[in-house]
């Protein structure tokens, strides 16, 4: 009996034990549909990290979740069971994140987030294996309530799409923002038509207007309202007005504020080269998604350089640690594992025939989420 | 609620109605006509849309666009026609349903193969861009006029070209007895493609005009696609002036309702609930326009009567 349980206990470490030091990534994100553009940017700024650390056994499987939650539960169960990657990351839509992520950190594999920040993962349901690189989903949207008391403004419209990220936003807006409010909004998620708000917007006296509309929906809202004569100043959150959107709306976004924790512009060794290398590979200018992707990779890096994979602790200290150059400049986790870090104000200028952002200011200083303190690991 | 603010957001009802028309004419037409189920008629939609854009992007000119936009998105719909629908026309719904299914699939992904997976700009002319006030004191954007103006002429035009000319008597007839006309020696399958095409070419007008203020993007088709199901099913299959009464229809209801619903809840909620519950049963409207109508008249209000 003595002898059959040691003999398992060696072919189980056996087993354990790879034959190889390699690290299997499992990446699930969107890359075809109406959302492609944002998983295409995360996956090239984090192969590009990759590429340029020359490292081979960082094995990197790329899948498209056609920004389905079930095809990404789906996905996560095929690359844990068949796959067995060690680590998990890539998507890029909270409701996506809540269907995936508790069930892989449960089983034991790490999740790095390079977008989706949902306040249920940074609060009560927070795990010691998920790490966000991003943001807590709630941040650039307190920081643009901190701009607009900055900026004076006492009497704010603010609207949103009719889903649980759309509700966090304008709750965020909320948190900071001191003035009061002429109108609060939730339009239908995936609306392209904003005569009717903007008919709002004009007769309610607002001094300013905050909204949060992500994709598609941006780009419509900020064409009708530039061509509706209202000029009301807009603030929002760097998704209306990341590197691939600017380019569809034009004009109708020159001057706008957004808040955003990575700016093209941003001075440090590390994004200047990124902003270089970027172009170079791919012949675009990179977004906020491409630098997080690009940021998620380098933690991934260097934690890999620092730890086993296998032993979970030690990976998880030395993902903790965040030893690497952040394209951000400073990075460092919370107590939760969700970045603290400072958001600035960007304007929407023109350069040369390319739109894209400049920073004007800090609009939050070493900003952490609001969720920290419910989280008990 | 002032009369101001009522009179814009009719308007804004107005000129969605008359662009749901243009997407569900084509549709109504096909399914009266030929008795089939175009899923695909969304991504004719974003063919017109890609194409202005493709063509605006590259002459500077609005109007070359528009024509792309009509030129490309009938093209695509007369192909689309000859190579896959015709082999349908026999078959049922179900079979229909997803083989055009599979057709959104194809120039979704074949789209973003050809223009990539970021938006295209497509821009108001210069010469319609910005407000006008009009009589009351209302500012409202000249395209958007411009768009109500474009919409009642295209139903006008339809509307004689359905009960004043040959091809209209033909499409007529072939609502009514497709066997029968075949038999007096009407081209059939000529008469089909034309139809598709005119059809296909509508929408794609009605997604180069909208994609000028909203976002040009892959995937663009299918909420309208969703709403003109809605609108010809209000209308009563088959029916042009029911198609043009149903977009209308749901253009008010839709607009007027997302705004009047949640001042409605206000008075009894709190007003963050209020606009909450609202805007979720705002959303609801039309669906339960469409359940309402279906009820008292189930072939639609204008559909023939079984």
């Amino acid at each position: 009996m003595k002898m059959k349980s040691l003999m398992l206990t060696a072919a189980v470490a056996a087993l354990a034990t790879p034959a190889l030091a390699e690290v299997k990534v499992g990446m699930i994100t969107t890359l075809s549909g109406g959302g492609a553009g944002l998983g295409i940017d995360v996956r090239d700024g984090f192969m590009l990290a990759i590429k340029q650390s020359g490292r081979d056994d960082i094995e990197v499987v790329i899948e498209d979740d056609q920004r389905k939650p079930d095809v990404a539960v789906q996905l996560a169960d095929k690359m844990i069971q068949s796959e067995k990657v060690d680590v998990l990351t890539g998507i890029i839509w909270s409701n996506l994140a809540m269907a995936v992520v508790p069930s892989v950190t449960a089983q034991g594999k790490f999740y790095l987030s390079p977008n989706a920040g949902p306040s249920a993962l940074a609060g009560k349901g927070c795990h010691e294996n998920y790490f966000n690189v991003a943001w807590q989903n709630d941040n650039l949207h307190e920081a643009a309530g901190s701009y607009a008391n900055t900026a004076g403004y006492k009497n704010s419209f603010i609207l949103a799409p009719n889903y649980p990220a759309g509700k966090d936003a304008l709750t965020g807006y909320k948190r900071f923002f001191e003035g009061n409010l002429a109108g609060e909004v939730y339009t239908q998620l995936g609306q392209t038509d904003y005569a009717a708000e903007i008919a709002q917007i004009r007769a309610s006296g607002a001094d300013s207007v905050f909204f949060f509309l992500p994709g598609g929906m941006g780009i419509s809202f900020l064409k009708q309202y530039a061509d509706s004569g209202v000029d009301i100043p807009v603030v929002g959150p760097a998704f209306s007005f990341d590197q691939g959107i600017l380019q569809a709306v034009g004009d109708a976004a020159l001057g706008v504020v957004n808040t955003s924790q990575w700016s093209k512009d941003l001075d440090n060794e590390a994004n200047t080269a990124f902003v270089a290398s970027f172009e170079a590979e791919y012949g675009r200018l990179p977004s906020l998604y491409a630098s997080q992707g690009f940021d998620t990779a380098n933690l991934l890096i260097s934690a890999v350089e620092a730890a086993d994979v296998s032993d979970a602790d030690a990976f998880r200290a030395a993902l903790e640690a965040a030893d690497f150059a952040s394209t951000r400049g400073a990075f460092k986790f919370g107590p939760n594992h969700h970045p603290i870090q400072t958001i600035y104000a960007r304007e929407v200028i023109k350069e040369g025939d390319v739109y894209t952002n400049k920073i004007i200011g800090v609009a939050l200083e070493d900003h952490a989420d609001a969720y920290a303190a419910d989280c008990k690991m | 609620m002032t009369p101001l603010l009522l009179a814009e957001q009719i308007l804004n009802g107005l000129q969605f109605g008359v662009m749901l028309f243009l997407m569900a004419a084509g549709l109504t037409l096909i399914f009266g006509v030929m008795g089939l189920i175009n899923l695909a008629h969304g991504s004719l939609y974003m063919v017109g849309a890609f194409a202005a854009a493709a063509a605006a992007g590259a002459t500077g000119s609005f109007a070359l666009g528009l024509a792309a936009a009509l030129a490309a998105a009938a093209m695509a719909g007369a192909l689309v026609e000859i190579l896959v629908i015709r082999r349908l026309y026999a078959r049922d719904h179900l079979d229909q349903v997803l083989a055009t299914f599979a057709l959104i699939l194809i120039f979704s992904e074949g789209t973003r193969w050809l223009f990539g997976s970021f938006p295209l700009f497509l821009d108001v002319p210069g010469a319609l861009s910005g407000p006008v006030t009009l009589p009351g004191g209302i500012q409202y954007p000249l395209y958007r006029l411009a768009l109500i103006g474009i919409g009642l002429l295209v139903a006008a035009g339809l509307g004689l070209l359905i009960a004043r000319t040959r091809i209209g008597i033909q499409i007529r007839a072939g609502e009514n007895d497709r066997e029968m006309i075949a038999a007096l020696g009407v081209d059939i399958s000529r008469l089909y493609t034309l139809i598709f095409a005119l059809g296909a070419a509508l929408a794609g007008l009605a997604g180069a005009l909208v994609g000028a203020i909203q976002s040009v993007q892959v995937g663009m088709g299918e909420p309208v696609l969703i709403l003109a199901f809605v609108v010809i099913v209000i209308g009563g299959i088959g029916s042009i002036k029911g198609a043009f009464i149903g977009a209308l229809l749901v253009g008010l209801t839709d607009t007027l309702g997302g705004i009047f619903l949640p001042e409605l809840f206000k008075l009894f909620m709190e007003p963050a609930t209020a606009t909450s519950a609202g805007a979720s049963l705002a959303s609801m409207l039309i669906y339960i326009l469409m359940g309402a109508v279906l009820i008292f008249r189930p072939t639609g209000l204008f559909g023939s009567r079984a």
